[in-house]
């Protein structure tokens, strides 16, 4: 229960005629020859990707299709390589969502710059924003790699929602006790 | 002036270095010696490594080591960030083990904080660091067989390594830059059934390691190209301040888990292997020895895998609250909000810890006056001190040997230069 001192065994007559060498190399390679093979033929076969996984970001929307983003701008905070740009904008009076307020006008996730650390996903407070399965991305442009906000959408899709936070605001709201 | 670093005698040095080739005579001719630029990009340095040597045939009279191509001011970053955005740049420290350094600085920033993470956020931590500390040694001999040309072995390490990454892509998302610790806690906690997974990895893994391990260690050309190259002497490796497998390589028992225990490793069982001669072949068998003892430690944390919470439910100014209360509760919303803009809230004052990394003891300064947002921070890299042996290591080799000796540092640049 300590320090071990390794032991260095000198080699054998044998083993110094480098023939047990070679025909444990000869061994090796035959017995790998009836083995399948541990490699995929990519992009043929894909690897499988595990649930939990951080791809791309991509921004997502509630099962009603409203999107959730409220742009707080704490994911263009976190982010450390400073890749997410927002503009901020309001959602009109006249929305059924109206009383959300809030929606990105902008939304640019800098491809070239993202790290896909996870912090955006980690900190944003409404759920909206999430690293999916997709890994591959490529471009001919630098600003092909910018994903903008629809795109982003596009690529994020819907997701289901536990909390519904904010139909659960409006019908507190329509009962006259908003807080 | 005569430094370890001027080497008017090659001859002497040889003689000392390789006795086998110094009788051999070099001057019956007049001869200039020849300055060879090995590296930045050559498939032996791991990197972006530049040895500039300087020749007298085969034999290399000098060896300076010339390091910063990958240097990208990590230290300097880490000063314009809070302490929880700094975590994906440890990723790229030594990023052969991300999730082993991901843990030492956690640790360090919660050493400032006087904060004790529970017992099972530690326990995960240690299975992590273990986890990449096979991963690393994996690779390490991997690399180190196909610098001395055995191509077979890199084959079978990186199989077995791919498995690991599968696990620490189930994890954590990532199967290089994990990004796994928080201050305080970690990203999220170990999936369903995952821990039974890496049991199973660890069964099927030691008769692969056995097999891995018998095509070096009993290999006439493997032992050709190792032993006796490259010795480091207990002095030196002191003297050089070498950590990690180089240092036990030469027969000095430092390990920081078993001398100065964090993270719970003082419940694990395990030995610490040293070598006794301090040459090439020793570091390998060190590092083969480690992978047999960190898959003990994985099998015992398994074992007795404490339940209750993975991160410190009562740091409410270091870590976040859980996403649902986030989403439902107002005073949960502020104190992300918080969290997010001023980062962790630390005191003021000034912290080093230092962690027993694969490729040696990584430590991290932190000084903070205050607040969220490290005022410096200096990474101390075992990588950067482990190759300030080299001058003195590689002078009277052959070049051939210079790729042995680096291979059994093993050494990773974007820890070195950071
Ligand atoms: S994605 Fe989330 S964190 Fe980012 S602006 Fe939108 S709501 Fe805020
Ligand atoms: S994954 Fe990380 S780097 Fe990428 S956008 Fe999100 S916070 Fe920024």
């Amino acid at each position: 229960m300590a320090i071990i001192p390794l032991e260095r065994k000198p080699l054998t007559l044998a083993e110094r005629t480098y023939i047990p060498q070679i025909l444990g190399g000869l061994k090796t390679t035959l017995a790998r020859l009836l083995k399948p093979t541990e490699t995929l033929e990519y992009p043929e076969q894909r690897p499988a990707i595990p649930s939990g996984y951080r791809g791309v970001p991509t921004l997502v929307r509630d099962p009603n299709g409203r999107e959730k983003c409220v742009s707080c701008q704490l994911c263009e905070f976190v982010c450390p390589p400073k890749a997410i740009r927002i503009t901020p904008g309001s959602i009109p009076v006249d929305a059924p969502t109206a009383h959300v307020e809030k929606a990105p006008q902008a939304f640019d996730i800098d491809m070239l710059r993202c790290i896909y650390c996870g912090l955006c996903q980690e900190v944003c407070p409404e759920e909206a924003i999430f690293l999916q399965a997709q890994y591959s991305m490529s471009g001919y442009t630098r600003e092909e790699m910018v994903n903008h906000k629809d795109r982003l959408y596009e690529l994020g899709g819907t997701l289901p929602d536990q909390h519904h936070k904010w139909d659960k605001k409006l019908a507190a709201e329509k009962h006259g006790n908003a807080h | 002036m005569a430094t370890d670093f001027a080497f008017p005698d090659s001859a002497a040095k040889t003689a000392q270095a390789r006795p086998d080739i110094a009788s051999q005579p070099t001057t019956e001719f007049e001869t200039e010696k020849m300055s060879l630029s090995m590296g930045p990009s050559h498939p032996s340095t791991h990197g972006v490594l530049r040895l500039q040597l300087e020749l007298d045939g085969e034999i290399v009279t000098k060896c300076d080591p010339v390091v910063g191509y990958l240097h990208r001011g990590d230290e300097k970053i880490a000063e314009n960030m809070t302490y929880n955005q700094f975590v994906p740049y440890t990723d790229r420290l030594d990023y052969i083990a991300p999730l082993a350094n991901n843990m030492a600085y956690a640790i360090a920033v919660e050493k400032l904080a006087k904060l004790e993470v529970p017992a099972r956020c530690q326990a995960i931590r240690v299975l992590t660091a273990e986890m990449a500390r096979v991963s690393s040694h994996l690779l390490g001999l991997g690399a180190f067989g196909i610098d001395t040309g055995a191509w077979t072995v890199f084959m079978y390490t990186f199989t077995e390594r791919e498995k690991l990454y599968k696990l620490f892509e189930e994890l954590t998302g990532a199967r290089f830059t994990t990004s796994y610790s928080r201050i305080g806690g970690l990203q999220r906690d170990v999936p369903e059934g995952w821990t039974g997974r890496v049991n199973e990895f660890c069964d099927q893994f030691l008769p692969i390691l056995e097999k891995i391990l018998a095509m070096l260690t009993r290999n006439k050309i493997f032992t050709d190209r190792t032993v006796g190259i490259g010795v480091i002497s207990k002095e030196d490796a002191v003297a050089y301040g070498l950590t990690g497998p180089n240092l036990r390589g030469s027969g000095i028992g430092v390990d920081l888990r078993k001398d100065k225990p964090y993270s719970g490793y003082e419940q694990y069982e395990f030995d610490v292997p040293v070598g006794t001669k301090g040459d090439s072949y020793d570091r390998y068998l060190v590092r083969g020895e480690e992978m047999r003892q960190s898959v003990r430690i994985i099998k015992q944390v398994i074992a007795k895998f404490p339940g209750g919470p993975w991160y410190a439910t009562d740091a409410k100014k270091i870590f976040a609250p859980p996403k649902d209360k986030i989403l439902t509760s107002m005073e949960e919303l502020i104190q992300n909000f918080m969290l997010v803009t001023e980062g962790p809230q630390m005191p003021a004052g000034e912290v080093y810890f230092e962690a027993e990394n694969p490729k040696g003891i990584l430590g991290f300064y932190v000084v903070s006056k205050g607040g969220g947002v490290p005022w410096r921070l200096k990474i101390r890299s075992p990588s950067f001190c482990n190759l300030s042996i080299l001058p003195k290591l590689c002078a009277g080799c052959l070049v051939s040997d210079v790729v042995a000796i680096l291979g059994s540092l093993d050494f990773v640049m974007g820890e070195c230069d950071r």
